[in-house]
């Protein structure tokens, strides 16, 4: 099932909110997961389970150092999705 | 020249209040923290009450520090707050500043929550938090965290004296020259049904489920055992010119500890309390103080039928005839039993005792035990004579644990 860009956004937002307790407001596409959000690896675990809960995908281990910003989770959860 | 040790900052979070002051005034007033617990477990294991903490951690947190921490952090983290803001937040170099936090048993809901979710869920969804939320030095590590203390973080663990040792440990620091302010003492959360039903298991909690603000009743002769309570109390030690420099308010001196072991039981006290006796001598000797100095003791007494006679015993095998004079305290009565933090709490209850020259009651002795021959301070507080005085706290835990913590006014 295609996800459409925008939904996926809004959900990680939801996510990334409710794990790190940073405001929706300030999470954008090319926003830096570590450097920007300060999400920490821990909390990145909590992020990756919560959005493969979510959206019904698959994020492995190995592809979770590739995403960096938000925008990099964005699309590999759409692709995945495809 | 040896280095004194002053209290500057009080936290707590308690049954019978969110923080020292709103605790204090209600163990003034004979007040029982015990509840009935309301969760849909309790009615399915022997016991069917507790001493929550009087305001939840959700009150007082933000949402997101309360899911990366444990319930025992989360107290360990508010009364941390209270104390250090308390002790005036002091501007120091943080490789002189310590954390010495105690909890008996640890992150223990958070293991079985995550166990829980393990088994019907999947390795998974297991809490990537789930391994430092659990680990017993999880409160005093999240406490030296948010301080940046760099002298050393450390969780002495000793059952229900875990809480005092944390105190005497944090002491030595700073006699010994390795800090100058350390943030000590202790917490537990544990209420949940697994060592509840082992503690059941032992006989050693109170089954009066239908009063459970009267079940906590040290040395009245129908006692039956102690109730589980949650929180705990956290103190600011500093070394005394360094108070003095940066002119903090001083609430007194801690002058000695004394640590002894039984040898003798898994769980049991014994019931001569040599040990509990060589702890008292030691604490005294190493303050400096005789038993003549003493005026008031916070005692252990949990309401467990042989705990108290033997602690009893001993205290006024310790302190001879002067045993007269000494009004002593059991105000697990009115907090129930804090476990790993319980010598902490009443750590903050002795410095309030000597600041107010008050000394808290004990309640719910209808009938006090004849084999209890110490002075017992029942249902009101009582004063204490003005001058220089000094106070103690007795802590003990399975194990066979004794410490000793001597408090001095100043």
């Amino acid at each position: 099932m295609a996800l459409a860009q925008a939904d996926v956004l809004a959900g990680l937002k939801e996510i990334v909110e409710e794990v790190a307790g940073i405001p929706a407001a300030s999470i954008e596409m090319d926003k830096n997961f570590t450097e920007d959000l300060e999400v920490d690896s821990l909390s990145m675990v909590e992020v990756v389970v919560a959005a493969e809960e979510r959206f019904g995908v698959k994020i492995p281990d190995e592809a979770v150092t590739d995403l960096v910003t938000v925008g990099d989770a964005v699309n590999f959860i759409i692709n995945a999705a495809k | 020249m040896s280095r004194r040790v002053v209290v500057t900052g009080l936290g707590a979070t308690s049954p019978l209040g969110g923080d020292v002051s709103t605790t204090w005034t209600a163990l003034l007033a004979g007040k029982s923290g015990v509840r009935s617990l309301t969760e849909d477990w309790a009615q399915t294991i022997p016991v069917h009450f507790a001493a929550r903490v009087a305001v939840e951690p959700s009150e007082q947190m933000e949402r997101v520090e309360l899911r990366r921490l444990d319930r025992s952090e989360q107290f360990a983290i508010i009364a941390s707050r209270e104390a250090w803001k308390d002790a005036g937040a002091p501007e120091m170099d943080k490789e002189r500043l310590g954390v010495v936090i105690a909890s008996g048993i640890g992150g223990v809901t958070t293991l079985l929550d995550q166990y829980d979710i393990l088994r019907e869920k999947g390795a998974r969804l297991v809490s990537p938090h789930t391994v430092p939320m659990l680990m017993p030095n999880g409160p005093a590590a999240n406490v030296g965290l948010e301080l940046q203390a760099k002298a050393g973080v450390h969780t002495p663990v000793s059952a229900c004296a875990s809480g005092a040792e944390a105190i005497g440990y944090a002491f030595e620091m700073i006699s010994n020259n390795r800090a100058d302010v350390v943030v000590s003492g202790g917490v537990e959360a544990a209420i949940h049904a697994m060592p509840m039903s082992g503690f059941a298991a032992m006989k050693a909690l109170s089954t009066r489920n239908d009063d459970p603000a009267r079940a906590s009743r040290p040395y009245d002769l129908n006692r039956d055992g102690f109730v589980l309570g949650e929180g705990g109390g956290i103190l600011v030690l500093e070394e005394y010119e360094h108070a003095r420099a940066r002119g903090a308010h001083i609430y007194c001196e801690i002058a000695g500890q004394g640590l002894t072991s039984d040898g003798y039981h898994i769980a049991a006290p014994d019931p001569d309390g040599a040990g509990v006796q060589r702890a008292i001598k030691f604490a005294l000797r190493q303050a400096g103080i005789s038993t003549k100095d003493i005026v008031h003791l916070n005692a252990h007494a949990t309401s467990t039928p042989a705990g108290d006679v033997a602690e009893a015993h001993a205290l006024h095998a310790a302190l001879g005839s002067d045993a007269e004079h000494v009004a002593v305290s059991a105000t697990k009565s009115m907090t129930g039993h804090l476990l790993g933090g319980a010598g902490a709490l009443e750590s903050v209850f002795i410095v309030k005792t000597l600041q107010d020259r008050l000394a808290p009651p004990t309640i719910n002795i209808d009938d006090l035990d004849p084999a209890v021959t110490i002075d017992v301070v029942r249902n009101k507080p009582r004063a204490l004579p003005a001058g220089d005085i000094a106070a103690l706290n007795d802590s003990f835990g399975f194990g066979g644990h004794n410490v000793v913590l001597v408090f001095k006014s100043i």
